[in-house]
């Protein structure tokens, strides 16, 4: 079969078109100006070093990282039997539920933000804080944690556990010396993603948040003010590396070790 | 947990009878426990926190103060009748208060749009990962997942930064000597809402269509193939209705978010861009009418369940019609 040229001048085109918008970010924040503007004036590291001598950016940068490794290990830990329940047990309701877990990827995140506000502060009286976005998070982690276990439980061969319940195991035992090992990449990159998740997450923190901020709602604020703008360009760059850096890890973790047939698991 | 509920699946007990049953019963059991946490957290942070939006959207808010009584105000508010004719975009609204339908229109018709182009430029990329690709497929994929998990937030704010007044285009082309002053329609309109949603969400659809694609299976494609189909027949007979299902399922996940999405018309929209968010987010920090925010949301939430209803209804009905012709 003639293979055409044309779809992968597309591939080409559609990957910049994906990526160029974003990479303006980290080229225009090495420029030595006030203004994200053509031509180049010249290269300069010191937005950089500007942002870092700004202490409230540190602190959200410290709550955004305390709250992603809480939220992260609180899905992951809360995804791992949910997923062994789906991919191993027989139980009647099982697509009900598991579209159920899959909801708060399609509800736009304005209208869970705004639901969590109301029980929040109306009906059980709770003040807003960092614990009320982690919840938040929580709760929008979850299906992403739990779809990347399933399709990592789905992916080994189950006669592995069968293997280990016959040769006389306790299911606790299976699930520590097999289950678990076999899912460690699977659990891994959840780990990961659920924390760029968190990380990332701008509308729930924006409305749950109290006095303290988060990093994407001080990046927000600051987006007010024009003579910031180097400086936001500067830190919007470092969270594009590290979200890369980490989905990378987690996508190379994950399709290491054991081999799927399975077309779903990329 | 026991330790035979898996086993006894085929075992002994495999046909029929009270061991059976109760076996099953406790696989049942220990699954539905394995996923209490998870249902624990759906239902106090999904479920509880919409019902408690529910009950608020049946309140109303007299200046500071939160009238708890039950009344439908809220929802008749919405839809109240009025001689006073409100026209927009060549449409008539006969409302008292025509602001949340007009912003609900504008805001499915823009994601209606940006759902659509970005079917269209995915489609063709998951086209050549599954069928074209052979070599580094896992590095294609990798490369095409990155972009969905950076900050949707940086995604927006770098189109700001591209269309603005003083941004890339405009300098760009300023600094070219193609225009002479910049250009001030790139910015802050619905069309910068609908070109930034596109480009926001157009790598969360690649994947699902390209997992639809990957598994058809390519004996059927030599098979028509062998029989004399050309190839454009083979995509239309073939690839096109099996990666139907996957993504028509893709593009939902697309347009249900993005009718309530608050980021984009909030950086990119300006005036006329705002969206039906942009309005629950006012009402609830500014105007301080949280039970009509409330009651806004459910309605659009309805509206948009509603119009996916009736989407997934008459593409069942147009399936059974096709299989009825052939």
């Amino acid at each position: 079969m003639k293979k055409g040229w044309g779809l992968t001048v597309y591939a080409v085109l559609f990957v910049a078109f994906v990526y160029g918008p974003v990479l303006i970010l980290p080229l225009f924040s090495f420029n030595d100006n006030t203004f994200a503007t053509f031509p180049l004036t010249g290269f300069t590291t010191r937005h950089y070093v500007d942002m870092l001598g700004q202490r409230q950016m540190i602190a959200s940068l410290m709550n955004s990282l305390r709250i992603g490794l809480a939220v992260t290990v609180l899905a992951t830990a809360i995804a791992i039997p949910a997923a062994i329940s789906i991919t191993r047990y027989r139980f009647p309701g099982k697509p009900a539920v598991l579209s159920m877990l899959m909801l708060p990827l399609v509800v736009p995140s304005i209208v869970l933000a705004v639901a969590l506000l109301v029980i929040i502060l109306r009906f059980l009286g709770l003040p807003l804080s960092l614990w009320t976005v982690a919840a938040g998070h929580v709760l929008v982690a979850l299906p992403f944690c739990v779809s990347v276990l399933i399709s990592r439980l789905e992916g080994f061969d189950q006669s592995l556990e069968e293997a280990s319940r016959d040769l006389g195991c306790s299911p606790m035992q299976t699930f520590r010396r097999v289950t678990l090992p076999l899912a460690m990449p699977g659990v891994i990159s959840s780990l990961l993603l659920g924390f760029i998740i968190s990380f990332d997450e701008f509308v729930i923190a924006f409305f749950l948040t109290g006095t303290e901020n988060t990093l994407p709602v001080y990046l927000y604020s600051q987006l007010r003010f024009p003579n910031k703008l180097p400086g936001t360009l500067a830190l919007g760059s470092v969270i594009l590396v590290v979200s890369t850096v980490l989905v990378i890890t987690a996508e190379v973790i994950r399709k290491r070790g054991v081999q799927t047939d399975n077309p779903g698991d990329y | 947990m026991s330790d035979d509920t898996k086993t006894n699946r085929r075992g002994l007990f495999a046909r029929g009878g009270l061991f059976a049953d109760r076996a099953r019963r406790r696989e049942a059991l220990t699954g539905i426990g394995l996923l209490s946490p998870a249902l624990v957290v759906m239902i106090s942070m999904l479920a509880l926190p919409v019902g408690a939006l529910v009950i608020m959207s049946f309140w109303t808010q007299n200046g500071f103060n939160l009238d708890t009584s039950f009344t439908l105000d809220n929802y008749r508010r919405l839809f109240a009748r009025s001689d006073r004719v409100t026209e927009w975009m060549g449409m008539t609204f006969h409302l008292a208060y025509p602001v949340p339908a007009i912003l609900m229109i504008k805001s499915l018709a823009m994601s209606l749009m940006a759902t659509v182009a970005v079917v269209l430029l995915a489609y063709p990329m998951a086209y050549f990962l599954a069928f074209r690709v052979t070599r580094y497929k896992a590095a294609w994929i990798i490369m095409l997942t990155i972009p969905f998990w950076t900050s949707y937030l940086l995604r927006v704010f770098s189109w700001k930064v591209v269309l603005g007044y003083n941004g890339a285009i405009n300098s760009g082309l300023m600094s070219l000597g193609l225009i002479d002053k910049p250009l001030e329609f790139l910015l802050y309109n619905p069309a910068a809402v609908v070109i930034t949603l596109s480009h926001a969400w157009v790598s969360f659809v690649v994947l699902p269509i390209f997992v639809s694609l990957e598994k058809i299976d390519r004996s059927m494609l030599e098979a028509a193939a062998d029989l004399g189909d050309s190839r454009s027949r083979r995509f239309r007979r073939i690839i096109l209705p099996l990666s139907m299902p996957g993504t028509i399922s893709a593009a939902l996940m697309v347009f249900i978010p993005t009718v309530g999405d608050y980021v984009t018309p909030q950086l990119v929209g300006g005036n006329g861009g705002t969206m039906i968010g942009s309005l629950v987010q006012l009402l609830f920090t500014k105007q301080n009418n949280a039970p009509l925010g409330a009651a806004i949301s459910l309605v659009m939430m309805g509206i948009i369940a509603v119009l996916v209803l009736i989407f997934l209804t008459l593409i069942g009905y147009w399936k059974m019609r096709a299989r009825r012709a052939s």
